[in-house]
């Protein structure tokens, strides 16, 4: 069994005298021990939905339903009460968020921040607690733990801050950490620091990882096994090399056809997805993506694409996908535009 | 030969941009924001204006001239002709209507002032504040429990503020009888709606910030995360607050005593009684209603602009 098993989620909004809005639609996917998975998808795709909706830290609301389950370890995180729930957060589930600087209190020196959560889940008080936030900073890469224990937030560089959060995170040791678009907020050099860091955390201490990104590149550096999501529901899983290699959803063709080539001629026009994710077809009227979708048939409309299983665990959301060798090497295999004269 | 490793040569690195920039260690953001307000005209200004005020209020009354209340030149008033002496060297700024130095009235008046904005202003600041946290605490917590607390809470504050300010004021003045802790009371009272709203509403914009999400998502307990996280980043603008409250609440005492509603104490010189009972002889010396009103003018103006000048140097979106 998995170390954490998310079974048909879905996330439902609903305010008074409007259409309800699934963010998150029957999403399932499963990390074991060790593991890093990824969930990929263009922003309102239901990622980060996803991840607070297993975290508990769905803002409670009137017309909030939460339904399908996260077992975690044996328990169903999504039925626990409100104290139990606090006591997994931080010790057994963590969680890395976008924006460094907004997630720090600005008010408050680091050292404190990184101590409240020892005391919180390890009971540790005073100089005890000292020391273990300056080996944790240590742990993360931040040099002169001692000192930097007394700064406040907006002293830290960028990378600096995301790597205290990272030691926040990662101070009770939990077994599943999430990290939600860890890297967004960050210039590349320090984006793959951090990335290196969170590898050597994974290696290091077992902890499984969910990585939430928009980034191909994280992802083909990172996970082992991808979901895509798309409208709130997984289009597509497998795991990173056969994803890459032979995409077979349409969406993500569109998504791999759409980062920007070194090896592209110039001039050349990158190649996005048409359309955009507002362009959305509701589920049970058929494939959400079939408004933007090349590959479109007369089928994908009026009934749901039901997940269709391959070989070796993938699986994927269409009733017309890309044929393997999929729609991005056959692109590739085109002949490549010769490179135009350098103009004078 | 290599002596330096990689490794070690990207951490001597790093120590050398450590040291470059040593000398802004440990700035919290209200030394940021001082430093920001040594910068601004309008604070220096005002800061200056108070700080004379201050050391007027407090060291001024034991090095007056004369006492007060004394009744010195009586004899050198002549209502009848219209003549009271004017600024001389015995009285800089003359002598008021019933011969007493208006100039030590003028100074130890200003501890009268000084103590009556003060002590209002934290009246209001403690019981609003008080009020204020307490409901936006509750509202954070949430639950049926939390809303009923906070919507109590504020439709009490709601109904203080249904009342114009000054009018309140009056009203607390006169069903207490008319003394200086009465002032006190009634202006600070007046300003608690002001607080209350304030630090809850700052607290609840910041219940919905980032750290206090990831502050959840590591399992700290609510009661802590309101303490240790929203309260002290709602506190800017209540501080703020409380700076501008005490130049209204100056004006406010004034008028209080201008109404006779002040201190019942005639010997206590105070600058809203001393404006009040300047007014029928302000065709014979307007120096005695324009003192006292200068007075107030300046020490409201200083707080005011200090106040505002705080107001932008606490500002997040001002901050580079």
């Amino acid at each position: 069994m998995a170390l954490l098993e998310v079974d048909d989620l879905s996330v439902t909004f609903a305010r008074r005298g409007q259409r309800a809005v699934h963010a998150v639609d029957g999403v399932s996917f499963s990390v074991d021990a060790g593991e890093v998975v990824g969930l990929v998808g263009e922003s309102g795709c239901g990622k980060s939905v996803t991840s607070l909706a297993i975290m508990g830290l769905l803002p409670k609301q009137p017309g909030l339903r939460v339904g399908g389950k996260a077992v975690f370890d044996g328990t169903d995180l999504l039925q626990l009460d409100d104290r139990s729930r606090r006591d997994i957060r931080g010790r057994d589930i963590a969680m890395i968020f976008q924006d460094p600087l907004s997630s720090l209190n600005p008010v408050v020196p680091i050292g404190l921040q990184v101590t409240e959560v020892l005391t919180r889940h390890r009971g540790m008080k005073g100089d005890v607690a000292t020391k273990e936030a300056a080996r944790l900073l240590d742990r993360v890469g931040i040099p002169d733990p001692t000192r930097r224990l007394k700064e406040y937030p907006h002293q830290l560089s960028g990378g600096m801050r995301q790597r205290a959060l990272i030691a926040m995170a990662v101070a009770c040791q939990p077994r599943l950490l999430i990290a939600d678009e860890p890297t967004t907020a960050l210039d590349v050099t320090i984006q793959a620091q951090i990335l290196e860091l969170l590898k050597d955390l994974v290696r290091d201490s077992g902890t499984a990882l969910v990585m939430i990104t928009h980034d191909l590149g994280v992802v083909a550096g990172m996970c082992d096994s991808i979901n895509v999501l798309y409208g709130g529901r997984v289009v597509e899983t497998a795991r990173r090399r056969p994803l890459f290699r032979e995409p077979r959803h349409p969406y993500t063709v569109g998504l791999l056809g759409s980062v920007p080539r070194l090896d592209a001629g110039r001039g050349e026009r990158l190649n996005p997805i048409p359309g955009s994710v507002r362009d959305l077809l509701p589920w049970p009227d058929g494939c959400a993506f079939s408004p933007r979708c090349t590959r479109r048939l007369d089928a994908c409309v009026g009934e749901p694409p039901e997940l269709v299983l391959a070989h070796d665990g993938r699986s994927y959301r269409c009733v017309n996908p890309a044929p393997v060798p999929g729609l991005a090497r056959a692109a590739d295999a085109a002949p490549v535009p010769a490179p135009r004269e350098e103009e004078k | 030969m290599t002596l330096i490793s990689g490794k070690k040569k990207e951490r001597i690195d790093r120590l050398a941009e450590l040291a470059a920039r040593d000398d802004e260690r440990g700035v919290s953001l209200w030394q940021e924001a001082l430093r920001r307000l040594r910068r601004n005209p309008a604070a220096i200004v005002g800061a200056v204006v108070l700080g004379v005020f201050l050391v007027i209020a407090i060291v001024g009354p034991f090095l007056v001239p004369h006492a007060p209340e004394a009744q010195l030149w009586k004899g050198e008033v002549r209502e009848n002709i219209g003549y009271i002496p004017g600024a001389r060297a015995e009285n800089w700024f003359g002598v008021d209507h019933i011969g007493r130095d208006e100039f030590s009235r003028m100074i130890v008046g200003a501890r009268q002032t000084l103590l009556v904005g003060v002590v209002a202003t934290m009246i209001g600041l403690a019981v609003g504040s008080l009020i204020g946290g307490i409901a936006g605490a509750a509202a954070g917590l949430g639950g049926r429990w939390g809303r009923a607390v906070d919507n109590v809470l504020m439709r009490f504050i709601d109904m203080l503020l249904a009342m114009p300010s000054l009018l309140l004021a009056i009203s607390i003045a006169a069903i207490l009888g008319a003394s200086l802790t009465t002032v006190m009371i009634a202006v600070g009272t007046v300003s608690v709606p002001v607080f209350a709203r304030l630090l809850r509403g700052s607290m609840i914009a910041q219940s919905n910030s980032d750290y206090v999400l990831a502050a959840t998502s590591l399992g700290v307990r609510k009661p802590k995360i309101a303490l240790a996280h929203v309260v002290p980043n709602s506190l800017a603008p209540v501080i703020v607050q409380a700076t501008l409250t005490l130049a209204t609440a100056i004006i406010e005492a004034a008028a209080l005593s201008f109404l006779g509603l002040g201190n019942n104490d005639a010997s206590i010189p105070e600058w809203g009684m001393m404006l009040a009972d300047a007014q029928r002889y302000i065709d014979i010396a307007p120096r005695l209603a324009i003192l006292p009103a200068l007075g107030i003018i300046i020490t409201a103006l200083g707080f005011t602009l200090l106040g505002e000048a705080m107001r932008e140097a606490l500002d997040p979106k001002l901050r580079k």
